[in-house]
């Protein structure tokens, strides 16, 4: 089979003709560094199957991180290389394209983004470029389709060129020549969306405007996410759905086991989609009813921030922020992917360059960030006692994330590196990929979650059925009872965490627990372990040491804050007397003396 | 003309590069990003209490973190 690979420096918009290409849908988003993983599509062309393969970007073929090793390992595979160049950036681009012509590997060359070129006032002549490689150049626009038919009709280009451009030096003065022969710039006057760029990046204007815009974001997650839940989800449910499933509880029987596993208990008499707990009551009602509504919200809303450009900002705000915890501003964008779902940001946590970074950001991660599906199930349980808990919520994760992030600064070995960050310009992002890329997420979910739930259903019925809870209880319960000040039975939400958060938050509610218990579960439950999902990703980046480390920091932690919260929370909030500590606590911290001088690399 | 770090510039001045005071390694990958000797770069936002310094090279936003901008050593053009 014919492999063409995809190949060019970040953000370029590979994975948008990839994805139009092949019909395969990836994600992508306007800025660099979203695809880590190569994606291999298959497409028909003239009575023959093509393999095309997403490579991820890469500036140059001697890498710097993890992603362009990828993709200089695929370079070996290829066929026919599609070298996708940025034509509003095409000498930055063309260094790339150069060290590719070198490999004699036929190639054919993709000017995207060639609908802005005209709006920037550049000028670029495609027929000189063409005679200067001796190699196809086709202009596009990928995310118009504009340019992909030609693209195509080329796919048995199978010429080699021979060139050698010499060294670093020699390439880019070689790259200087062409530039000016073949590129004219009209500079246009500052535009409304230049105007905007600047602005989010002063931090006098920028760090107004992110805080608004996190508000919102936050005012929009909540406001669908209920929407969804209240005027669609529970209707279908209880309408729809309850009626069906009464019937088949009367014909199961009313009770005994299989009914139980099946409608689950009821409750007074009647089926409780939430306490119930059999596979087509809570097991579907919590993926789709609970969590769903939520996912589709958040996911709208990260799509737009990722496809208008605006993440990129938001690292070069808080950059000063992340070195205090030996990581630099752009490893702010895993931890916000972290708020969807941690396992894609353990994949692009790839993307930083230290092994000392990437385990920083892993643990803090994991340890502090609660996903959506938990925070949905979070804010329909701790939210109904007021949103003051939600808030206390997320203030004990930051200050955990302050303390767990300037200890592992100060004491972990190794080097951090310094931002260095393309900022890409905004974009209007496109509706139909922002609803793309939105169900292609939504289907990921439905994906991981539904068969994840349904089993940690079957296994809390068979575990009760078998007495393995009730042991459970008695072993660990006085623990959990004495130090976290929970009900014994809340172990049994400890365990169905490793499956999945939202679930283990589900077993919380027919204990009936108290709102300091909910609030200290809900923390719990974010901070003692990664599910299952998470985990066997972080095992695999970080490997088995390091995942122990990050493993014993996880387990301090939780038992350090839910003994913390038992200790100062009283009556309806935190005592203030108790909270203060804290604060003589981070002076000593901050004072622990590096283990060695910060090294700031680019090595 | 004088020769100055990368962070003693104000915003909107543009500068040549004139060297880089760091290892190969540095040195590439600001190259990759169009950051090269005698390149012409534009300072877009100046270090905010030891924040990051953007600079517009060729058509390309990027920022640079303080301690690496500290090793660019740049002349401004009046």
């Amino acid at each position: 089979m014919k492999k063409i690979l995809l190949l060019g420096n970040p953000n370029v918009g590979k994975s948008v003709v990839f994805s139009k290409l092949t019909g395969t849908s990836v994600v992508s988003s306007n800025y660099a560094g979203t695809t880590v993983e190569y994606t291999k599509g298959h497409m028909k062309w003239n009575d023959e199957i093509v393999e095309i393969i997403d490579v991820p970007g890469t500036y140059t073929l001697e890498p710097t991180n993890k992603a362009e090793e990828v993709a200089v390992e695929m370079l070996d595979e290829g066929d026919l290389i599609i070298n996708v160049v940025d034509s509003t950036n095409l000498e930055r681009n063309l260094n790339l394209t150069l060290q590719l012509l070198e490999k004699k590997i036929p190639m054919i060359i993709s000017l995207n983004f060639w609908d802005e070129t005209e709006h920037k006032g550049i000028n670029i002549d495609v027929e000189k470029l063409e005679k200067y490689f001796n190699v196809p150049v086709i202009p596009t626009s990928a995310t118009k389709g504009i340019g992909l038919k030609e693209i195509i009709r080329k796919f048995d280009y199978d010429k080699v060129v021979d060139h050698n451009y010499g060294d670093n030096e020699k390439r880019w003065s070689e790259i200087g020549k062409i530039i000016s022969d073949v590129q004219k710039i009209n500079y246009k006057e500052h535009s409304f969306s230049d105007l905007m760029e600047d602005l989010t990046l002063s931090p006098l204007t920028g760090i107004p405007i992110a805080a608004v815009i996190l508000f919102i974001s936050f005012m929009i997650i909540r406001f669908v996410g209920e929407g969804f839940i209240g005027y669609i989800a529970e209707p279908f449910f209880e309408v729809l759905y309850r009626p069906l499933i009464a019937q088949l509880s009367g014909i199961l029987g009313g009770d005994g086991f299989i009914h139980n596993l099946i409608v689950g208990e009821l409750i007074e008499g009647s089926i409780d989609f939430e306490q119930s707990f059999g596979l087509l009551t809570t097991g579907i009602y919590i993926p789709l009813a609970a969590v769903l509504p939520y996912i589709i919200s958040f996911y709208f809303v990260l799509g737009l921030l990722e496809d208008i450009g605006y993440l990129p900002r938001i690292s070069v705000l808080v950059d000063n922020v992340m070195h205090r915890v030996g990581l630099h501003g752009f490893s702010i964008i895993p931890l916000i992917l972290a708020f969807g779902c941690n396992v894609p940001a353990a994949l692009a946590i790839r993307n930083l360059e230290s092994k000392r970074e990437k385990f920083i950001a892993s643990t803090l991660m994991a340890t502090t960030i609660p996903c959506i599906s938990q925070m949905a199930m979070v804010i329909g349980l701790l939210g109904s006692f007021g949103g003051k808990y939600l808030l206390y919520l997320f203030a004990v994760l930051i200050v955990l994330w302050i303390f767990i992030g300037t200890l592992m600064n100060k004491l972990v070995p190794g080097f951090s590196t310094d931002l260095l960050l393309e900022l890409p310009s905004f974009r209007l992002p496109s509706i139909s990929t922002v609803f793309k890329k939105l169900l292609m997420r939504i289907l990921g979910f439905l994906k991981e979650a539904l068969p994840m739930v349904l089993l940690g259903v079957f296994i809390i019925n068979i575990f009760y059925t078998l007495g393995i809870f009730d042991y459970l209880t008695k072993v660990t319960g006085p623990l959990l009872k004495n130090i976290f000040g929970v009900p014994e039975a809340a172990v049994e939400a400890l365990i169905m965490g490793f499956l999945r958060k939202d679930l283990a938050m589900g077993v919380l509610l027919p204990l009936g627990l108290t709102a300091k218990q909910m609030l200290t579960m809900s923390i719990l439950l974010v901070i003692y372990f990664p599910c299952i999902a998470t985990f066997v990703i972080l095992l695999r980046e970080l490997g088995v040491k390091d995942m122990l480390k990050a493993t014993a920091i996880m387990l301090t932690s939780t038992v350090i804050v839910g003994g913390y919260i038992n200790f100062a929370f009283q009556g309806d909030g935190f005592n203030i007397m108790r909270v203060i500590p804290i604060i003589g606590l981070y002076v000593l911290v901050a004072m622990i003396p590096k283990r060695k001088k910060e090294e700031i690399r680019s090595a | 003309m004088t020769k100055v770090k990368l962070t003693k510039v104000n915003s909107n001045s543009k500068c040549r590069v004139l060297s880089f005071e760091g290892g190969p390694n540095m040195q590439t990958k600001l190259e990759n990003l169009g950051i090269r000797i005698g390149n012409e770069i534009t300072v877009v936002n100046s270090s905010f209490i030891g924040g990051p310094i953007t600079v517009l090279a060729g058509n390309t936003k990027v920022a640079i973190g303080r301690k690496m901008a500290e090793r660019i050593i740049v002349e401004v053009r009046k």
